[in-house]
Parts: structure tokens; sequence; C-alpha cells
């Protein structure tokens, strides 16, 4: 099977050379939503790196996953910043509206978090099994005991936003939770709330912690309203986040201008790497043409410096951005299926040996490869065991092998019935 | 019995474009139309109600929440997909452009839907040209506020009549190719740092 997945993913494009480029778009539309792991894309426009590849791009603002989507369907936008799920969502025709997509091009690693209301943190605290310094499996563990309280005490269950049904926000903060025994879909009410709307939830109670991009955890954490209980790299160092998506058959017949933009991005991402180039990232992304945040929040964010609460308690996480380094911009299909994996494990799809291809073919390195003249050797881990490298652990200490992933699955203790998988129920 | 028995719900958190939808759909037959501009506890009322058509104006960030709304089945009963026909791409991309989207029930004939699109496309384009012709109302009046006050300044300060104030100003924004608007501001402007 994994061979099969390989030899999919690089038969479904030929690239041949590239025909007549003057009939190709060099004028293209983007959109992104604005959160700062949009920076890539953003820094390949406002840093030239687009148009020293002869590329105009137009960046367009985007208020919600499903409208990104939808415009990248119906032809609005050329590319976009999407959530790396989606693609794969969109390859298994799950989701309101599936039309093909792919990615050739990771925008990087990292950014995420789970902020707990103030109120709910405390109440954690008050189990003693955490200090200001736990980490984010004994801080899910205090919940689990905190939220059985609750339950004794007849208390509603709290509620938690994330961003999107195929988002890895949906995907962290489940395998979070049930990393500490909680059953995100019995213990917990998920819901979606847009990022910039979260920490307003949060101060008004409407939620009680949320999972989402950054700078949406630290302004809710300065402002004193939220706690952060867990980064993405607790929960998984290496996991993707979001992608470059575009429609195949555009990525097809624009060969040559998808490998100029992916030598665009990875100019744009090698400099969004350099700490010496913060602060002008920094003053581009807090513009109210892209996110529209305080610059020393985003600042923060960049640097990794996390304020958790407003007391003053602090943690530094290396790398909490990763926009290229250790091969962040490596579309590997062995995440594609991960985020299957996922899929199955909380009942959006089943498992179905006929479209593993299908998932792992949203994901294309040969793609990423060809343009930036990477040998096709590098093809040799693109199913690679994922979290078998001590720093490149899973929370709960679990490891993915591609080329088994029903086994995977059934070996999480907590994950929904597989009897009853979304959408079975019809009436 | 056309119309009358498909529900439709309306997400609009602008009232006013709401009510213009919901006129539409009623003068089309439409007997349950509900509208709802309040985003809170929008999960309840789509279980209770169980629409076949639920039109959403595509600038809101919920739409994101109803995606997961009808992932969940428990929620909601039925699968819903969007758009009526994929096919159909100029009547999406009018869609699109006019910034309205619809989730449709899965199963549901498209020649019954379709006309429910059509007209909350037009609607919304006509909210559209209401919302531009009362901005640019709004404008003249500022405009000619402003005109009225450079006026009043010209005649103080350069003992003019009304008319040759009015006369100086057209005259000065033919000459810098300026709008009139334009040349009163400054008038105003430099009025009031100098007095």
């Amino acid at each position: 099977m994994t061979e099969a997945a390989t030899q999919k993913t690089s038969q479904t494009v030929p690239l041949s050379a590239p025909q007549t480029t003057r009939m190709e778009a060099k004028h293209l539309r983007a959109g992104f939503i604005p959160l700062v792991d949009a920076s890539v894309l953003i820094a390949a426009v406002e840093f030239g790196f687009a148009a020293r590849q002869g590329l105009a791009i137009d960046l367009v603002k985007d208020v919600s996953w499903a409208n990104v989507r939808d415009r990248l369907a119906f032809q609005q936008f050329d590319i976009a910043h999407m959530l790396s799920p989606m693609p794969v969502a969109s390859m298994l025709g799950l989701g309101s509206n599936p039309s093909p997509t792919i990615t050739p091009f990771s925008l990087g690693q990292g950014g995420n978090a789970i902020t707990l209301s103030v109120r709910l943190f405390q109440r954690m605290e008050d189990t003693g099994l955490i200090t200001a310094g736990s980490d984010a499996l004994a801080n899910v563990k205090a919940l689990a005991s905190t939220l059985a309280t609750m339950r004794a005490a007849g208390e509603p269950m709290p509620t938690f936003g994330m961003t999107y049904p195929f988002s890895s926000h949906n995907y962290e903060f489940r395998y979070w939770l049930a990393a500490g025994g909680i059953d995100p879909d019995r213990d917990v009410r998920l819901v979606v709330v847009p990022p910039p709307l979260t920490s307003d939830a949060l101060a008004a109670g409407a939620i009680d912690g949320f999972c989402v991009g950054a700078p949406w955890n630290m302004v809710a954490s300065e402002r004193g309203v939220g706690r952060i209980v867990a980064a993405k790299q607790d929960i998984w160092p290496s996991a993707p986040e979001k992608v470059l998506g575009m429609r195949p058959d555009w990525a097809e017949s624009n060969q040559d201008t998808v490998a100029r933009l992916i030598t665009a991005l990875d100019e744009a991402a090698r400099w969004c790497d350099q700490p010496g180039n913060r602060d002008a990232l920094t003053e581009a992304l807090s513009s109210a043409r892209y996110i529209g945040a305080p610059g020393d929040i985003i600042r923060h964010v960049l640097d990794g410096v996390f304020h958790l609460d407003a007391k003053g308690n602090q943690r530094v996480v290396d790398h909490y951005f990763r926009f290229h380094t250790d091969q962040a911009n490596y579309p590997r299909p062995s995440q594609a299926l991960w985020i299957y994996s996922q899929m199955i494990r909380w009942g959006q799809t089943r498992f179905d040996a006929d479209v593993v291809a299908k998932a792992s073919s949203a994901f294309r390195p040969d793609i990423y490869r060809a343009a930036l003249g990477l040998p096709d050797t590098l093809a040799a881990n693109d199913l690679r065991v994922e979290g078998a490298m001590e720093r490149d652990r899973f929370i709960d200490g679990m490891i993915f092998d591609p080329a088994d992933i029903s086994t995977y699955v059934a070996g999480f203790p907590v994950r929904a019935e597989p009897e009853v998988p979304a959408g079975s129920d019809d009436i | 019995m056309t119309h009358s028995d498909l529900t439709i719900l309306v997400i609009d958190e602008n009232a006013i474009r709401a009510s213009i939808i919901e006129e539409g759909l009623r003068e089309a037959g439409h007997l349950h139309v509900t509208i709802i501009n309040e985003v809170h506890g929008i999960a309840r009322s789509i279980e209770t109600l169980a629409p076949d058509v639920i039109i959403i104006d595509l600038e809101s960030p919920n739409r994101d929440m109803l995606e997961h709304l009808f992932q969940l089945s428990r929620s909601v009963s039925r699968p819903i997909a969007m758009f009526v026909d994929r096919a159909d791409t100029e009547s999406i991309a009018a869609a699109v452009d006019a910034g309205v989207s619809a989730y449709i029930v899965d199963g549901l004939r498209k020649e019954r839907v379709k006309p429910i699109l059509d007209m909350a496309v037009i609607r919304f384009r006509a909210f559209d040209r209401l919302q531009r012709e009362l901005t640019e109302a709004r404008t003249a009046l500022e405009e000619r506020k402003v005109i009225e006050r450079a006026k009043g300044i010209l005649m103080k300060l350069r003992g003019l009549s009304e008319e040759e104030a009015f006369a100086l100003l057209r005259q000065s924004a033919m000459n810098e190719k300026k709008k009139m608007a334009e040349i009163a501001q400054s008038v105003v402007t430099a009025a009031s740092l100098l007095m």
C-alpha cells in the first residue's frame, strides 16, 4: 500500500517541459486569513521575492475558511493560504463543497496553542495536580480531574472553540484532550469560533477555552482573560500547519508559474526564519491590510516568547514558528495520511484502503522537488514513520506508521465509536 | 403547492438586508421563512427548524461554524450541500460576486431551489445599490455643507457676495482641476488654522 501510494503520487502530474510560458498566469490572486502563519505568503509579496520571479500576487484577505475553499474552487483565487487538512478533505470528497485541491508547498510549522479561561485554569490549579510551570500533559490530566469534579457536581460541561471541522486546531485540541483521557465528543462541547473573536468569546464566558493560531492565544493571555496550557509543539512538533492550496488542473496548466511561485516562497520562507528580519516582518504583519494586531504581540509570537497569563508567567518555545528549516516546507504525504488517520479517529470518515492514495495525493512533494531542483531520492522519506524520533514525539508517545493506518487508529484508547461514523444516521 | 412547503433560513447580521430578502421570499410564495440576525444560538435554531435551504452572507465569518454543524450528524439531521448545481458556473459566479452563499439539503430538486438563490442574488445586489446610493447621498450632503461654509468664510474675509464667493470657488476648482468640495475643504481648513 505504501508503494502504491508513492507511485500514485508521482504519476499524477507528469512534469513535462513547461510549455509556452506566455500563456501562463503571471498575475495571481491569493486568498489568505489574517494569521501569523500566512507570513511566508505575505513576505513573498511585501519583500519582493515574488516580483523577482516575475509574479504579481494580489493578496485578498478573507473571513472564513469556507470562503477560501469556495473562492479557490470557483476560480476567484488561483492560490490560497489553507489549513493543511483542507486539501486532504477535498480529495476525499468531505465537507460542504469539496473540489479537488492539492498543495505543493507547506507554509511552515507551529503557531497554534491551546488557551483556557483563567477561571477554568484556577480550578485546575486547585486540584493540586499542577503548578504554573507544568507541561501540556500534566495540564490536560488536571483538566480531566476538574471535569470529573464538575460532572459529579452536575455542572454543565465546558464549551471549547476551534476554527474549522477540517483544521489542525480541531485535531490538535482533540489529540490533547484525548491524551488526558477526555472524550472530546462526550465530555466537552466543541464549537467553531472565528479566530479574531476568540478572546472576546472567552472574556464573555461564551467559551471556556480554544485552540487557534497566532496571535490570538497571546492576545487572550495578555488581556488577562486566558491561560495558555499547551503549544502545538507539545502535541506533535512536526505537525503540518498551513499550506499553499491550488487546483490540480491549474497547477497542471501553469507549471512554470507554479515553479516560480515555489522558488519565491522558498526564498521568502528562508527570509522569515532569520531572527534579524523579524522587525520588518512584524511591521508588515501588524498592518491593517494583513493581520491588524498590535506589533508587540506579533513580535512576541515570532520570538516564541509566551506570556502564559497576565501574571508574568513566561515560557520560551524554541521554533514556535518554523518557516523553513527542518523541511518545514516539504509537503510530506505521511503528514496527509496522519491527517486522514485523525479524520477516521473522530468519525469524519471511515478507513478505506482504496482511498489512501487519494488522501496522500493532496500533498505533492514531486512538484516541490521539481521546482527547486531537489533530487527525487528525497521521496524515500515521503511515507516515513512519524513520531518515532525523540524530538518529534507525539504527546501520548504513539507512533504513526502510514502503512498501517487502521491499526494506528484502533490503538487510541479515546476515539469516536467506529459503529456510528458522522453522517451515517440519516433520517 | 409549489413553494410554501420549503423551510428557508436566512442568516444575516444586517437586519435591513435580511428583511429585504425575506420580503422577496414571501412575495414568491414562501411561507416558512425564518430570519436570524443574531449568531448566538444558531445551532439550536437549525436543529429545531431543520431548514431545507440556508442563505448566508459570504462576508460572515460564521460560515465556518455552519460547516462544523453540518459535520456533526447528530445536530443536523441531513447532509447539506453547497450551491444548487456545481455545473452551473454562471449562477455560482453571480452568487459569489453578490456575496451570497447557500446550503441546500441534499436531494432537493434544483428547479425548486434555483429560483430562491436567484432571488437572493437579486436582492443582495439591490441592497448593495441601495447602500451605495445612500453613501453617495450622504457624501453629496457633506459636500454641500462644506461648500456653504467655505462660501461664508470667503464672504466674510474678502467681502464678497454669495454669487462671487461661489464663482471664486468654482474657478479655483477648474484651475486646479479639483472638485469644488476639495477646494472648499482647503478653505475651511486654512481658515481654522488662521483664525
